[in-house]
């Protein structure tokens, strides 16, 4: 098995503030950055990729781009204005180079030039624009939504684009790597959701929604030798068995999603090799902080001492995974704090915490369904069962899976979440935890926390910065509504005939969905 | 013979009055599921504001009634409209579904029914002996094993040794014989499926047939056992057999959706499925529609043709 734990040391200031492809190389050759000389990518063949999404009801549009099948489908067709590389620094893609004012609420960034869409057209300022204005404005049906609603202005400036924000974020450039937030071309400052064209590595040819999609090489790209294929054929296949017995089988060349329970059977196949990243994904509890008996937060911590994290980890994710620390700040995270103390099972502290709360044993009910994350509903019985020893009763109702994020999740004051992470903390801490954030799903709201959250977004100083998030972190893990118990791993099989660089980026699946672009046949 | 016109017409027009019900039962009963499709479509990443402008734009702000109506006069006009979810034309959709649907269960059917029928001659013939338990024991074990059981084990023997492919991966404008081999392992699975209940049919009523007297004449006649059964038997017992043949045909069309996962194979059981899991109506409609049209017809055709089969129906006086 190889293991790639990347999104190493994050992003660094200068990358960040003032950046240029030149930058990104360099920090490429930095100490994470080691690369094998063997590993020289060769052009040619067509990559048949097993995805474990994909519906009928899929749709072009970047501001939904739900599953992975999407996601990656869309990556074969976009570019976006920057890049985050698998060692975690920041690159610019459609932008050349960008530079931030000192505080950080204008950001100029300048477009590359002699970029063409796949249909011949000039990739211009006023198509970025007309990109970024379709996940704005009150009708915008856009998921990206929350991440550009701080800008206030765009303006193109000759070959720049100019972008006001109502308050300082030293983090902008990296969200506009998000995979949302597409280059497309715009008519009459608009671009069409449902349009094909895109100036990214491959270029549309067919696409049935839940089957598959054919992509060909786009012959125009900009990046030197990229794509290393000729073609991509994305292949959606639900079942997990299915989808194991088709890389075997060799039908498909690589595939997503390995089940974990028959992960050692894949490992002893012939001729496929199994990859596993650990990023940003993680798995939890959210409790409802404005709820009794949550609102208190020594019950709170009660739970999260009743948990026995090792277990779920070894059980569940098979080890393919992390105990995670109450908080969504993983390993792969430039801020991450390690020195924070790392809850784990004791029934004696969880006792304690009870009494503390003037209780002597508590009965809740947890709302789980495994459309949370897979083993959910087994992860919160693993859990009930430990807690009983410290007087904790934990009522499993198991919900239906249709419906989850509607009816339950932050509906019910107990439930289970997943989430995929973010590649900055700002970006995961206003997502998720923020006062008023639409999804803060433990309804928290803490003083402290919302005012380092403002002065960590402006601040430019990389200490000042490590410490607003350390402190942010603690307050997380230690007076927060959520139990995170453990963060996940992407497994992934490909066939041996198939390579990638040795440094693989843990930010998402599939090489942040761009081993469409990165890899290459062996 | 006017008078099967007449059935045939009846049996039509009652036909379409039960679509209707159909129509109004699959609407009410999706007002009833929790969610909505814009909630199912944005999923964990829906804000209220997002929720709203989407509701707006897909017409959700409408009450029920008034979104049935629409969708039902362009039903009536010959537009299904197109899928909330995505937008693509319903009728464009469901065309090319529908038709791997029915390829698929032609597929299976042709291998199906003849193997079927041939089995339950053959078993009724010989009763009592290796063959007929044998028979009995294989085909009451694949029916009773479930689907995607018979589909790994097929994949296991079958695909793993690099026989038959596994998905049914098929490229645009393959030709036939490409698409027959690619499309063999979920036809077969279909096949070893819904072969027990026709055979054991075929089996049964011949062989209350055997008890009877004419047959009993046949054979004192000095007949052979085989043109005692298919010249004699066989005639009499096409009522209930055409009755069974119809009910695994219209199951092969509506109820494979889990032969498709397992096979990846893109039919209108995955497409109604996914259309449930967004809340997607109109496409919802369109398939339930197709489903139970097959149905009636099917129910239609079994009628007609055990009638034909049956002199005393077809000459009253």
């Amino acid at each position: 098995m190889e293991s790639t734990n990347s999104f190493g040391p994050g992003l660094s200031r200068r990358g960040v503030l003032q950046g240029a492809s030149a930058l990104g190389t360099a920090a490429l050759l930095g100490p994470l950055g080691a690369s094998r000389a063997a590993a020289q990518p060769k052009q040619g063949g067509t990559l048949r990729l097993g995805i474990a999404h994909g519906s009928t009801t899929d749709t072009p549009d970047p501001g939904i781009l739900e599953n992975v099948f999407t996601q990656v489908h869309a990556q074969c067709r976009h570019n976006q204005l920057t890049e985050i590389l698998p060692d975690g620094s920041l690159t610019g893609e459609v932008a050349e180079s960008w530079e931030a004012s000192p505080d950080a609420r204008t950001w100029t960034f300048k477009i590359r030039d002699g970029l063409t869409f796949h249909s011949g057209k000039t990739v211009t300022p006023d198509d970025v624009i007309a990109s970024i204005n379709y996940h704005r404005g009150e009708d915008s049906t856009s998921v990206a939504k929350p991440i550009v609603a701080s800008v206030t202005d765009l303006a193109a400036d000759g070959s720049n684009v100019v972008v006001t924000l109502d308050n300082g974020n030293a983090d902008f450039a990296t969200l506009m790597a998000d995979y949302h937030i597409a280059i497309m071309p715009g008519v009459d400052g608009r671009i069409d959701p449902a349009s094909s064209d895109g100036c990214g590595p491959f270029v549309h040819q067919e696409w049935e929604p839940g089957v598959r999609a054919y992509v060909t090489r786009n012959p125009n790209y900009w990046k030197e030798g990229k794509p290393y294929f000729d073609a991509v054929e994305l292949l959606s296949i639900i079942d997990p068995a299915a989808r194991q017995n088709a890389v075997v089988s060799g039908e498909v060349d690589v595939i997503d999603r390995v089940d974990l329970q028959t992960v050692g059977l894949l490992q002893r196949a012939p001729g496929i090799l199994v990859l596993a990243t650990s990023g940003t994904e993680h798995y939890g509890f959210p409790m409802d902080t404005r709820a009794a008996p949550f609102s208190d937060n020594n019950v709170r911590q009660a739970l999260k001492y009743a948990i026995d994290r090792q277990e779920l980890v070894d059980k569940i994710l098979f080890g393919y995974g992390e105990v995670g620390n109450d908080h969504p700040i993983g390993h792969s995270n430039r801020y991450y704090a390690a020195d924070l103390e790392q809850h784990a099972y004791d029934p004696d502290k969880a006792k304690f915490y009870l009494k503390e709360a003037g209780l002597d044993n508590l009965a809740v009910d947890i709302h789980v369904a495994d459309a949370a994350f897979a083993g959910c509903v087994n992860s919160a019985l693993l859990y009930s069962e430990k807690a009983a020893a410290a007087g904790i009763t934990i009522n499993v109702v198991r919900e239906p899976n249709d419906g989850f994020w509607s009816n339950v999740w932050m509906v019910k004051p107990w439930s289970a979440t997943y989430w995929g992470g973010r590649p900055t903390e700002d970006w995961m801490f206003s997502t998720t935890y923020a006062r008023g954030a639409p999804w803060n799903e433990t309804f928290w709201d803490n003083d402290r926390f919302n005012e380092l959250l403002v002065m960590g977004r402006a601040e430019l100083d990389d200490e000042k910065r490590r410490e607003i998030y350390f402190e942010m972190q603690d307050l997380v893990s230690n007076q927060g509504g959520i139990v995170v118990p453990m963060f996940g791993q992407y497994v992934m099989a490909h066939s041996d005939r198939v390579a990638h660089p040795d440094q693989v980026s843990a930010l998402w699946t599939l090489d942040g969905f761009r081993a469409v672009e990165r890899w290459w046949f062996a | 013979m006017s008078d099967i016109w007449w059935m045939i017409l009846r049996r039509l027009a009652l036909g379409v009055l039960t679509l209707f019900v159909v129509t109004l039962l699959i609407f009410g009963a999706i007002q009833l599921l929790p969610g909505d499709p814009a909630q199912a479509i944005l999923g964990q990443a829906a804000t209220p504001e997002t929720l709203a402008a989407l509701r707006t734009e897909l017409g959700l702000d409408l009450p029920a009634w008034q979104r049935y109506l629409n969708w039902i006069s362009g039903v009536l006009h010959g537009d299904f409209g197109v899928s909330l979810a995505n937008k693509r034309p319903i009728s464009e959709l469901i065309a090319g579904r529908l038709a791997n649907t029915l390829f698929l269960a032609l597929y299976a059917a042709v291998i199906a029914v003849p193997l079927s029928l041939a089995l339950g001659i053959l078993a009724a013939l010989w009763r009592g002996s290796w063959f007929d338990r044998a028979i009995n024991v294989l085909t009451l074990s694949s029916i009773s094993f479930p689907e995607f059981f018979v589909a790994y084990i097929l994949i296991f023997w079958l695909a793993q040794s690099g026989l038959f492919p596994s998905i049914s991966n098929i490229p645009p404008g393959a030709p036939l014989a490409e698409k027959l081999y690619r499309t063999f392992l979920p036809a077969l699975t279909l096949t070893l499926v819904v072969t027990a209940h026709m055979m054991r049919m075929t089996r049964a009523a011949i062989i209350n047939l055997l008890a009877s007297p004419y047959i009993e004449m046949a054979r004192l006649k000095g007949m052979g056992p085989t043109r005692v059964i298919v010249h004699h038997a066989l005639p009499n017992a096409l009522a209930p057999i055409i009755n069974v043949v119809a009910l695994n045909l219209a199951y092969l069309i509506t109820g494979v959706v889990v032969v498709e996962v397992v096979f990846v194979y893109p039919g209108l059981g995955q497409l109604m499925v996914d259309s449930v899991a967004k809340r997607d109506i109109p496409v919802v409609q369109a398939a339930a529609l197709i489903f139970a049209a097959a149905y009636i017809l099917l129910n239609l055709a079994a009628d007609v043709l055990s009638t034909l089969s049956n002199p005393r129906l077809v000459n009253k006086r």
